[in-house]
C-alpha cells in the first residue's frame, strides 16, 4: 500500500516542474475563451470534456473565428493524434492492467505525463504498481489545468497580453526534450521535424502536426538502419 | 460552439488516448518499432516548438532579431549544461522578457 502512496507521490513530484507553463497556459485559455465570447461553462466544458491544451486553443479560435464545427472538430483530433504514438509507447508498461483501468487511466494521457511516466517507466525497475505514476503525474496536472481554466474564465481579459505568456508553451516543450540535445541522431530527428513543422504550417486543419510525426519517423528509421549497418 | 461539437472533440481525443493502449498489446511492438517510438517525442514536441517560436501570430516568418529566438537560444543553452526542467524555462522567459520590455 505504501509502495503505490510512494510511486503516486513520484509522479506528482515528477511532474511538478511542467506545471509551470500549465498553469499561465490554462489561465490565458480561460482568459481567451471569455474574450472569444464563449460563455464560462463552454470554456470550462472544453477542459473536462477534451482536456488537451493546445488543441483547445485551436478548436476556440477556429469556431470563434468562423470555421464550421467539422473542421474545428478534425483539428482536435489531428492535433492530439500524437496520443496514439504516446499509447503505443506506453501499452507494453499498462498491458497487466484490467480493461476498465486501462479505459480509465488513458483519460489521464498527455504530453507530460507521456514525458515523466515514459522515463520513469523506463528507468525504474518497478515491477507492480508502476501504473501509480501515471496516475500521480496525471490526476496533479488534472487538478492543475481544471483550476488554473476556471482562474482564467474569472479573470476573463485582465492578463494583459503583452506579457507573452504564449511563449512558456515553446519553453515547456523544449524543456521536455532537453535531455535528448546530447544525442546527435535525436538532434537529427529535431531539426527534420522542426523544419518540416515550418514548411507544412499552412496545410489545412492544422495536418503538419500529423505530417510532421511521419516525416520526423521516416527519418529516424533511416538512421536507424545507418547505424545497424555500421 | 455547440455542446455536441464539445462532446465529439472529446471523444475523438479520448479515442486516441485509450485505442492504443486497450487494443495493442505490448508485445505486438517489436525492438525496432519501439526503437522508432522512442524518436516520437524528438519529432512531435519539434513541431509545435518551432511554429511557435519561428513564426508569428499571423503565421509570418519572424526576424532574427526577435525576442523569442533569443529566448530560446538561451534556454536551449541553460538547458543543455543544466539539466534542469525549471531552469530551461525560467532562463527562456527571463531573456525574453528583458527583450521585449
Amino acid at each position: 500500500m505504501s509502495s503505490k502512496l510512494s510511486i503516486f507521490k513520484t509522479g506528482s513530484i515528477d511532474i511538478a516542474p511542467l506545471l509551470i507553463p500549465v498553469i499561465p497556459f490554462g489561465i490565458i485559455f480561460g482568459a481567451i475563451g471569455i474574450e472569444l465570447g464563449f460563455s464560462p461553462l463552454m470554456t470550462y466544458a472544453t477542459s473536462l470534456i477534451i482536456f488537451g491544451g493546445a488543441s483547445q486553443i485551436v478548436f476556440i479560435q477556429l469556431l470563434s473565428g468562423g470555421a464550421s464545427s467539422l473542421v474545428a472538430i478534425t483539428s482536435v483530433g489531428v492535433i492530439n493524434s500524437r496520443h496514439f504514438l504516446y499509447g503505443a509507447v506506453l501499452t507494453e508498461y499498462l498491458e497487466k492492467l484490467s480493461l476498465v483501468k486501462k479505459l480509465l487511466i488513458s483519460y489521464l494521457i498527455t504530453d507530460q505525463t507521456f514525458a515523466v511516466s515514459n522515463k520513469f517507466f523506463k528507468s525504474q525497475n518497478v515491477k507492480n504498481n508502476k501504473h501509480y505514476h501515471l496516475l500521480g503525474a496525471g490526476i496533479t496536472l488534472w487538478t492543475t489545468w481544471q483550476v488554473t481554466t476556471i482562474i482564467g474564465i474569472l479573470l476573463g481579459s485582465i492578463v494583459p497580453e503583452e506579457w507573452g505568456l504564449k511563449f512558456a508553451i515553446p519553453l515547456t516543450f523544449l524543456a521536455i526534450i532537453i535531455n535528448e540535445f546530447r544525442k546527435l541522431d535525436h538532434v537529427l530527428v529535431m531539426l527534420i521535424s522542426g523544419i518540416s513543422s515550418l514548411i507544412f504550417f499552412d496545410v489545412p486543419f492544422k495536418a503538419y502536426i500529423i505530417i510532421t510525426p511521419f516525416i520526423g519517423l521516416f527519418s529516424a528509421l533511416i538512421i536507424i538502419k545507418i547505424k545497424d549497418s555500421q | 460552439m455547440s455542446w455536441l461539437s464539445i462532446i465529439i472533440a472529446g471523444l475523438i481525443t479520448y479515442f486516441t488516448r485509450f485505442s492504443m493502449i486497450t487494443f495493442v498489446n505490448g508485445k505486438m511492438l517489436n525492438r525496432k518499432i519501439r526503437l522508432v517510438l522512442s524518436y516520437v517525442p524528438s519529432t512531435v514536441f519539434p513541431a509545435i516548438i518551432f511554429p511557435a517560436v519561428f513564426f508569428n501570430d499571423y503565421g509570418n516568418l519572424v526576424e532574427a532579431s526577435d525576442p523569442k529566438i533569443f529566448g530560446i537560444l538561451a534556454a536551449i543553452i541553460i538547458g543543455y549544461f543544466s539539466k534542469n526542467i525549471i531552469a530551461t524555462i525560467i532562463s527562456g522567459l527571463i531573456v525574453y522578457w528583458i527583450f521585449i520590455f
